[in-house]
């Protein structure tokens, strides 16, 4: 059994270092276009690293990252906004009748500040969230009804506020980063190189993070919390850790999505993408950490394929693939091997899936 | 041992297999694909060309359509995508655009701003387009706007909006405010009462339409008895309602958008409220909206536009046969319809009088005149809006409009009202730009 875990471990090892040679060869065979929409899967691709930490391997399912995708791609985004207008009123405040910069507008002028925060305060918010639900033993289906609520609370408010966040039409027309030119391809190349950086060191992190005590500590609060706490362990401040941690990692997902879409609305952070970042999760195969990053590249990939090929009816194919999937692959796109052995192998019964699942 | 091997094997297989369908998706999506379907398929099919289209320069033009197809606008944007469709395929018939035939490569927005901006950039990088038919929300068309302009490429608008707007890369070919809110609330000054309550959508259009109706109420001592806003798709309206009869205002100002319309009229015909206690006015209720509110709740109420199905022009006789021709008998045309049509005729005419599809050549040549459905039309070379005839229009039990009041002549459009003092707080600081 212990040779079957490794040789797992080595395969899913090889399977990330192709990954990672694929992502970065592709920029030199692809259009300018493509590689920012690729650019813009990765930056998904990240946030599901979090999310697969929380849901796959801790077992708590959110369906409210887009809050803290969204806090990270408004904070970029107001950053990016105040070197439009290089420091003056942006041109939906003037309409909404404001006549000075409110206070973290200025504040998110500097760049390094910018970045913290994007960072930062989606960690913040989890903390306080994270603290009283956990804390109060607010669990399962209990806690993602409240991620939803949060949500809708979180969208409402950023419309609401229209003469701070732009409302509905979110916050657009973006000229530079750091200086540079946002719609020069060379420093769309770079973004996506940065983008890829993360997602790799984050990717290293996160497989150092589930490997260690901690991670078996994740892998024991989702198959018996009570066992846990009962042996001596407060599991509640694990929960809240893991979920600040894949917060901040939804705020970074954010910052590098809006510098290469250009644009964040309270639609891209709203109740239903905050529930397709766990069907990304689910159909690259949750409790897997690679399985997820695959999910999402391939979920997007195949959502823009069939919306330019079929514009009129591109939904019920990306519809199909997910019932597809579900069925037939409950365990997502990473247990397609095991699927294809068992179905080679003679032998019965030697693993059940929950098993599989924590066995990395 | 060698069971380990083999799981690693599978593993390694499955991984494979996963990479190259990624590659293949890929490919398929970056090299336009192979199949060039014949051009008479691509006509009857337009929304299956997506990207299979290859065009032939020497003998077509590549034009980008980008509505929301899916999602919560798909209901509005199908008609003012297929009325695009029409207007091609009118030119087409007519020999095309210097000589070419013009190829629709359509998109879906999917009512997401940022897929609107994904899919104008795709539209102007990848498939090289210089026009894009498209937009309805003002969201969307804040989307598509830096795109086009890194881009250079040109975005047709048709929808009536806010204004507070001039891109260089945009042709708007909906009402600037002083083409439709304006004149609605001078006419309804004079015929209707002076007490207003203000009632819209929680977004830009409304917010900055009322904020310039408060303006002008404040110049003409009338009065705001109320200003209320409700979530984009809100449906209850019994709050609103009692406001409503709490403040008894003599004219109702609404700018509700989309599914709200529906709840907010049902609900306030339930009330026991017609159009003989108070007239509401509104901006975003076209023929095909009345279709889903009901005639019956609308009846007596007003809306204020550029066109109506019933306007008596030859040019929108021939027009509303062939949409019906088309479509169905069932359908009925309206203004966002109409503005849809003529301005790819617009376009066309514009290209031919520059000899070029190339953008600069066109805008410099767009100052022209068209016949339109609802009137000449001609574009504003100041402002690249156009001038339109105002129009103002009372529901009829059988949902079509009677026109009341028309400005005779198209009003020259004034996105930032310039002309009009009492709106210099609004608009000053940007229109010093």
């Amino acid at each position: 059994m212990k040779s079957v875990v490794a040789n797992y471990m080595i395969s899913r090892k090889w399977l990330l270092l192709a990954l990672v040679i694929l992502l970065i060869l592709l920029p030199f065979v692809l259009s300018d276009f493509r590689v920012n929409l690729l650019g813009r899967y990765l930056a998904f691709a990240i946030l599901v690293i979090g999310l697969d930490l929380l849901w796959g391997y801790m077992g708590v399912l959110s369906l409210g990252h887009g809050i803290f995708f969204g806090l990270g791609a408004y904070i970029m985004g107001i950053h990016l906004k105040m070197e439009a207008s290089s420091g003056g009123l942006p041109d939906f405040m003037m309409w909404s009748g404001m006549t000075e910069l409110p206070w973290f507008w200025t504040v998110l002028q500097h760049p390094v500040i910018a970045i913290l925060a994007g960072i930062i305060v989606p960690m913040i918010i989890a903390v306080i969230l994270g603290f009283f639900t956990f804390r109060n033993r607010i669990q399962d289906v209990y806690f993602t009804i409240l991620t939803q609520a949060l949500v809708m609370v979180t969208v409402t408010l950023l419309i609401s506020r229209q003469d701070v966040t732009g409302g509905t039409n979110g916050l657009t027309g973006f000229s530079t980063i750091f200086g540079f030119s946002l719609s020069d391809p060379a420093t769309q190349r770079v973004i996506y190189y940065v983008t890829l950086g993360c997602l790799v060191i984050i990717l290293l992190i996160c497989s150092r993070l589930i490997n260690s005590l901690f991670g078996k500590a994740l892998i024991a609060i989702r198959d018996g919390e009570n066992r846990l706490r009962f042996s001596g362990y407060d599991t509640s401040m694990f929960k809240v850790l893991v979920f600040t941690i894949s917060a901040g990692i939804a705020g970074l997902a954010g910052m590098l999505f809006v510098m290469q879409v250009g644009i964040i609305s309270p639609t891209q952070i709203g109740i239903i993408p905050s529930i397709e970042m766990i069907l990304w999760v689910a159909i690259g195969g949750r409790g897997t950490l690679i399985g997820p990053v695959i999910g999402a590249i391939l979920t997007n990939s195949a959502k823009t394929f069939f919306s330019e090929s079929y514009p009129d009816i591109w939904l019920y194919f990306l519809g199909a693939v997910f019932v597809i999937v579900v069925i037939f692959l409950p365990g997502g796109l990473m247990s397609l091997g095991k699927k294809l052995k068992r179905r080679n192998s003679n032998e019965k019964g030697q693993t059940n899936s929950k098993a599989d699942y924590s066995a990395s | 041992m060698k069971k380990g091997k083999k799981t690693e094997h599978t593993r390694l297989i499955a991984g494979f297999i996963g990479l190259v369908c990624f590659l293949l998706m890929l490919t398929a999506c970056g090299d336009g694909g192979e199949a060039a379907s014949d051009q008479a398929e691509a006509q009857m099919h337009p929304s299956e060309t997506g990207e299979e289209v290859n065009i032939d320069e020497s003998e077509q033009i590549p034009v980008g359509i980008l509505h929301s197809l899916s999602g919560t606008m798909a209901m509005s944007e199908t008609s003012v995508y297929e009325a695009e469709m029409l207007a091609i395929k009118e030119i087409n018939e007519a020999g095309g655009v210097l000589g070419k035939e013009l190829v629709p490569i359509v998109e879906d927005g999917a009512s997401e701003p940022n897929i609107f901006s994904e899919r104008a950039a795709k539209l102007l990088q990848q498939d090289e387009v210089d026009v894009i038919f498209g937009g309805w929300t003002s969201a969307s068309r804040k989307a598509m706007l830096p795109v086009v302009e890194d881009n250079n490429g040109l975005l047709f608008y048709p929808v009536q909006y806010e204004g507070m707007e001039a891109s260089p890369n945009i042709f708007y070919a909906g009402a600037a405010p002083n083409q439709q809110i304006v004149p609605a609330v001078d006419w309804l000054l004079e015929n209707e009462g002076t007490e207003f309550f203000l009632l819209g959508s929680d977004y830009v259009f409304p917010r900055v339409a009322n904020q310039i109706i408060k303006a002008q109420l404040e110049e003409n001592g009338a009065a705001l008895v109320d200003e209320q806003y409700t979530p984009l798709g809100h449906t209850d309206y019994n709050t609103v309602i009692s406001r409503i009869r709490e403040s008894e205002p003599e004219v109702i100002f609404n700018t509700l958008n989309g599914d709200s319309n529906v709840a907010f009229f049902k609900q306030l015909a339930d009330a026991g409220i017609t159009s003989d206690d108070v007239t509401v006015l509104s901006v975003s209720v076209a023929e095909e909206e009345i279709r889903g509110i009901g005639a019956d709740v609308l009846a007596g109420h007003y809306a204020s536009w550029n066109y109506y199905q019933t306007t008596d022009t030859p040019e929108n006789e021939e027009f509303v046969a062939k949409y019906k021709e088309a479509y169905g008998d069932d359908r009925v045309t309206g203004d966002p319809i109409e503005a849809g049509y003529f301005m790819v005729h617009l376009w066309a005419q514009a290209v031919e009088a520059a000899g070029t599809t190339e953008v600069d050549a066109v805008r410099e040549a767009a100052a022209i005149e068209f016949n339109a459905p609802g009137g000449p039309v001609v574009i504003d070379s100041d402002n690249q809006h156009v001038y339109k005839t105002v129009r103002i229009g009372e529901v009829g039990e059988d949902g079509q409009f009677t026109e009341v009041w028309n400005s005779d002549e198209p009003v020259k459009p004034d996105p930032f009202l310039e002309e009009y003092d009492w709106a210099s707080d609004i608009s000053g600081t940007l229109a010093g730009e």
